[in-house]
């Protein structure tokens, strides 16, 4: 399954309650690619859960939001046509509003 | 006319919701009306100042650029917590304009001084 | 709403303010001057270009005190005055210079 999230790690606990479903995709768009920044509180989380999940983050909100030169190393990056593909690829996708 | 003290407190990430532009559109037309105005930020609040807005991709205005007017209009006193900054991984050099770093108890005191206190 | 100019037609607000930045150029400025009844001299075009480099580098139109201070800074002291602005823009700096120049409405402008 992917998983879709647009909020802030540090708003919301919905990357939280993701991880917690155990495995699958992850993809972080708008404010969720903030979950994906090296640096802060939430880079150990994400570095657990990469050996579990395949976390993925939007090119186009990272670059918005000015942080595309410290992205954490294994999550991958991909643009809106890398993102139709990703719900594609996966037999259900969800978003976690 | 009478000049009242405004702080104007950030907590929303830019650009996920409107908040943070509509809190400097807020800014701008108190300070044109030579109010007495300062800004506030902290929690996700912090990354609106965060350097290097790229926006095309995603087809919304980057109004990091707009902070750089608010010498223009007076509004000087902008205060960012120290707290929230470290929790994200950023310092004062990754802003994109000159701040204040404050305790998250000194920006309390500043608030308390206020008449007027809006939160977006 | 919309205009024409040289048989191009560019959209406006209902306010007469061009919808898309981009849109402007010369010709249309020169257009959006005439229905505000100003013949465009060296001087108005001196405020013009200057409103679309301080659009260009802030994203916003100025308000009207903080762009007769910053006209006054880079233009010089004779010129960052309401008296001389007001001249020119006989019904608001802000408000018609930036019509003209193809920006939004000021922020703060009521």
């Amino acid at each position: 399954m992917l998983h879709i999230i647009n909020k802030s790690p540090y708003d919301r606990p919905a990357l939280d309650s993701v991880l917690k479903t155990g495995e699958g995709a992850i993809l972080l768009i708008e404010d969720g690619v903030y979950a994906a920044v090296k640096g802060g509180a939430v880079e150990a989380k994400i570095k657990t859960a990469l050996g579990k999940f395949k976390i993925y983050a939007l090119t186009p909100d990272i670059d918005a939001r000015g942080i595309a030169d410290r992205v954490i190393d294994g999550v991958t990056q991909v643009d809106y046509a890398g993102f139709v593909d990703l719900v594609a690829e996966n037999k259900t996708s969800q978003s976690w509003l | 006319m009478t000049t009242k003290q405004f702080m104007i407190v950030n907590r929303k990430a830019p650009y996920g919701t409107i908040y943070g532009w509509e809190a400097l559109e807020v800014v701008l037309i108190a300070a044109a009306f030579e109010q007495d105005v300062s800004m506030a930020f902290l929690d996700d609040g912090v990354y609106q100042l965060k350097k290097g807005h790229q926006t095309k991709g995603i087809e919304i205005k980057a109004f990091e650029k707009t902070f750089g007017a608010l010498e223009d209009y007076d509004v000087t006193k902008i205060y960012v917590d120290q707290e929230s900054l470290t929790e994200r991984g950023l310092t004062a050099d990754d802003l994109t304009i000159a701040v204040e770093v404050l305790s998250r108890a000194e920006i309390g005191k500043r608030m308390e001084e206020q008449d007027i206190v809006l939160s977006f | 709403m919309a205009i024409e100019v040289n048989g191009k037609s560019y959209e406006t607000d209902e306010e007469g303010y061009l919808v898309s930045l981009g849109d402007w150029n010369e010709e249309v400025g020169k257009f959006l001057a005439q229905q505000e009844s100003i013949n465009l001299t060296d001087a108005h075009w001196e405020v013009i270009n200057f409103l679309r480099d301080y659009y260009t580098e802030f994203q916003i139109a100025p308000a009207v005190r903080v762009l007769t201070k910053a006209i006054g800074k880079k233009l010089g002291a004779d010129k960052g005055n309401s008296q001389y602005l007001y001249e020119l823009f006989p019904y608001g700096p802000a408000k018609q210079a930036c019509k003209i120049a193809g920006l939004p409405k000021p922020t703060g402008c009521v």
